[in-house]
């Protein structure tokens, strides 16, 4: 098992290295300057490549950057926040990223689940029509049109929490785009946790555990939930990436200073940002990576049909 | 086969239908069955005759569409205090059927040893399971005991295959298994829904010949499902014959292999493989059963019976007694029908078995 790990470690790492590469080349091929070249003559920007190494050799580049990277320095932006170190900007972005993200995944997956394991016991009947309903409104309807619609309802009609992200008051503020951001989870956990657990509930080995006697609460927590959890942690792992980096138009429309805003800045700002459009994208990729990992490690973990053989014990 | 031995499941009248999209399929229509206490019962019939639908409503285990329109399961045990009791499982609430009878008075070996284990399961947890729910057993105990229970059905290195997972044993491993999950709480009734027909051919003979050595020990009562004679044969005391959801034949097993009456059961035998026939062709029964989405009228055999008399097409045969045990429903059987005797080669074929049987005697 450790040995495993290790190995998909590695490969974890060899995979982010691939992808820095490639960003690194992206980044240089995406037509634009990296300043905002309109306040800029074309002189002070030779100067300005010059002192950024931008005319080295590229490898040279590359190997200096990721130099800097190993260190925990990401540079500081060409054109965004002149002078911040990207770190400190970027830990600001990702600390309220991640906590709405966070909130918004547990919600999503708690009530999620819930429903989707009501709807499930209760196939067929009202509730269960409920659901579907409930799902297919969630998934279709982006997220941003939620946070309208909820910044409408009940910051102007009902004026209870605040029109935009106020980091003062962050946990009461962050109630409309965390709630507008977690519909989609919720919508697509339900939807999963419901058709697998209608699966289970009809396989062989509940209808074994039935003749034996189980039932009820006992019959759905030892056979059918376990079992219809499995297939729900890969579904699961997608989402949580995309909600801990931020929905590009929820933080914007809602003016939260977060991952996703950052980089509609880096890009669409006066000049492309080579370094925080790379720093991000090193971000979502590490994320990415690291969620799939751990995806696969929980695998082994809920299904031993997967569990990594240790010493040749198969068969 | 003692004298009068007592009645243990007592299914009387049985009738079951199944809402589909399609419409109503009445499935089941007027079924019963006898089982007496030690005995072997075996319902035979091609697929979709409601064989395993019958047994299945007797565990409670009935696909949600389905309605109960008539009948009852009676069920006989002797309570904790030794008296006498009789049910009808039909009767009984879910929640008691589940906490009294499944797996401790009544057991179910599945047809697909593949899939009816819990994967995520290891197979000891899977067997204490049901000594947990009507045993009340200590895990030190419950633990001993499903070992002994591997031991018994055949599987070597119990004490290490207990900590196994489902994927990790073969399909006759796995059918062992589930016999022993079956076997876990000391049940009644041994209810085996074509407990071989996934396995190797190799393995079925030993399958069966572990159950019916434990229906020995334990002295089970057991109904076998199967569609197969050379099953009934090896195992059953008593043989149903089932057909479009009712039962058509039904003798002791010696009634049922040297004197068939009903030309059904002259299908079903015929169309077993035999080597000593000059016939290079395997016969099969001509058609199909009948959809019973729409209710055949008159005997639902008769459209694939060479035998059918002209009314078999307006009324349904009633059983007739043939001896004390053997009953058959078909009117060639009434006073008034054409003597009509089964095929030549089937009456050559019975003949040669039995005197093959003979032999060995």
């Amino acid at each position: 098992m450790g040995k495993y790990v290790c190995k998909r470690l590695g490969m974890a790492l060899l995979t982010l290295l691939i992808i820095t590469f490639l960003l690194f080349l992206l980044v240089r091929i995406m037509p634009g300057n990296p300043f905002p070249s309109e306040r800029m003559s074309a002189e002070q920007i030779a100067n300005k490549r010059a002192e950024m190494g931008l005319d080295d050799p590229i490898l040279t580049q590359f190997i200096r950057y990721m130099g800097n990277v190993l260190q925990g320095d990401f540079g500081k932006g060409t054109s965004l926040y002149n002078g911040a170190p990207i770190r400190t900007v970027l830990s600001t972005a990702i600390s309220n990223s991640f906590r709405i993200g966070g909130v918004a995944i547990l919600l999503g997956t708690l009530v999620g689940l819930a429903l989707g394991i009501t709807a499930a016991l209760n196939k067929g009947r009202f509730l269960d029509g409920f659901c579907t309903v409930f799902s297919i409104l969630g998934v279709c309807v982006p997220s941003y049109v939620f946070l309208i619609f909820l910044q409408y309802t009940f910051s102007f009609r009902i004026p209870f929490f605040p029109y935009f992200f106020d980091p003062t008051r962050f946990a009461f503020s962050s109630v409309i785009p965390a709630v507008s951001l977690s519909l989609f989870t919720m919508s697509t956990i339900a939807r999963f946790t419901r058709n697998e657990m209608v699966e289970v509930f009809d396989s062989d080995y509940v209808r074994l555990a039935e003749a034996k006697g189980m039932y009820g609460r006992n019959l759905v927590m030892k056979h059918v939930l376990r079992n219809a959890l499995i297939p729900i942690v890969t579904v699961l792992a997608p989402l949580v990436v995309d909600l801990l980096t931020g929905a590009l138009v929820v933080e914007k429309i809602y003016g939260i200073n977060g991952i996703g805003k950052l980089m509609v800045d880096a890009i669409a700002g006066e000049g492309i940002d080579y370094n925080y459009v790379l720093a991000l994208g090193i971000l979502y990729s590490a994320l990415y990576i690291g969620i799939m990992l751990v995806v696969d490690l929980l695998y082994g973990v809920l299904d031993p049909r997967i569990r990594v053989a240790s010493k040749g014990e198969e068969a | 086969m003692s004298e009068a031995p007592k009645t243990i499941l007592d299914i009387r009248n049985l009738d079951i239908s199944f809402k589909t999209n399609a419409g109503i399929v009445h499935a089941i229509r007027g079924v019963n069955i006898d089982l007496c206490k030690g005995e072997t019962v075996a319902i035979v019939g091609e697929s979709g005759s409601g064989k395993s639908v019958t047994m299945k409503a007797a565990m409670g285990l009935l696909d949600s569409n389905a309605t109960v329109n008539s009948g009852e399961i009676l069920y006989t045990y002797t309570d904790d205090h030794g008296r006498e009791q009789t049910v009808d499982l039909l009767k009984m609430p879910k929640k008691q059927l589940r906490q009294q009878i499944n797996g401790q008075r009544i057991a179910m070996v599945f047809q697909d040893p593949m899939t009816s284990l819990d994967p995520t399961m290891t197979i000891g947890k899977q067997i204490m399971e049901g000594m947990f729910l009507h045993k009340n057993m200590s895990r030190e105990a419950a633990k001993a005991r499903a070992i002994e229970l591997l031991n018994l059905v055949g599987i070597p290195d119990a004490e290490k295959r207990f900590r196994n997972y489902p994927h990790q044993l073969s399909g006759g491993m796995r059918q062992r298994v589930v016999i022993a999950i079956a076997l876990s709480a000391d049940p009644d009734i041994l209810i085996c829904d074509e407990p071989t027909t996934a396995l190797d051919v190799t393995i079925q003979a030993r399958i069966l010949e572990l159950i019916m050595d434990i229906q020995k020990k334990m002295k089970l009562s057991v109904i076998y499902i199967t569609h197969d004679l050379g099953v009934v044969a090896k195992v059953a005391d008593y043989v149903d014959v089932m057909y479009a959801g009712k039962i058509v034949e039904v003798g002791n097993v010696n009634e049922i292999f040297y004197e068939p009456k009903h030309p059904y059961t002259w299908g079903l035998l015929s169309a077993m493989p035999d080597l000593d026939t000059e016939d290079d062709r395997l016969y099969s029964i001509p058609g199909s059963p009948p959809n019973l989405l729409h209710e055949p009228k008159g005997d639902a055999f008769a459209a694939r019976n060479q035998f059918a008399l002209a009314i078999d097409e307006k009324a349904d045969p009633p059983l007739f007694q043939v001896s004390r045990t053997h009953f058959a429903a078909t009117w060639l059987l009434h006073p008034d029908a054409p003597k009509i005797e089964m095929p030549r080669e089937l009456q050559d074929r019975l003949e040669r078995a039995r005197k093959e049987v003979e032999k060995y005697l």
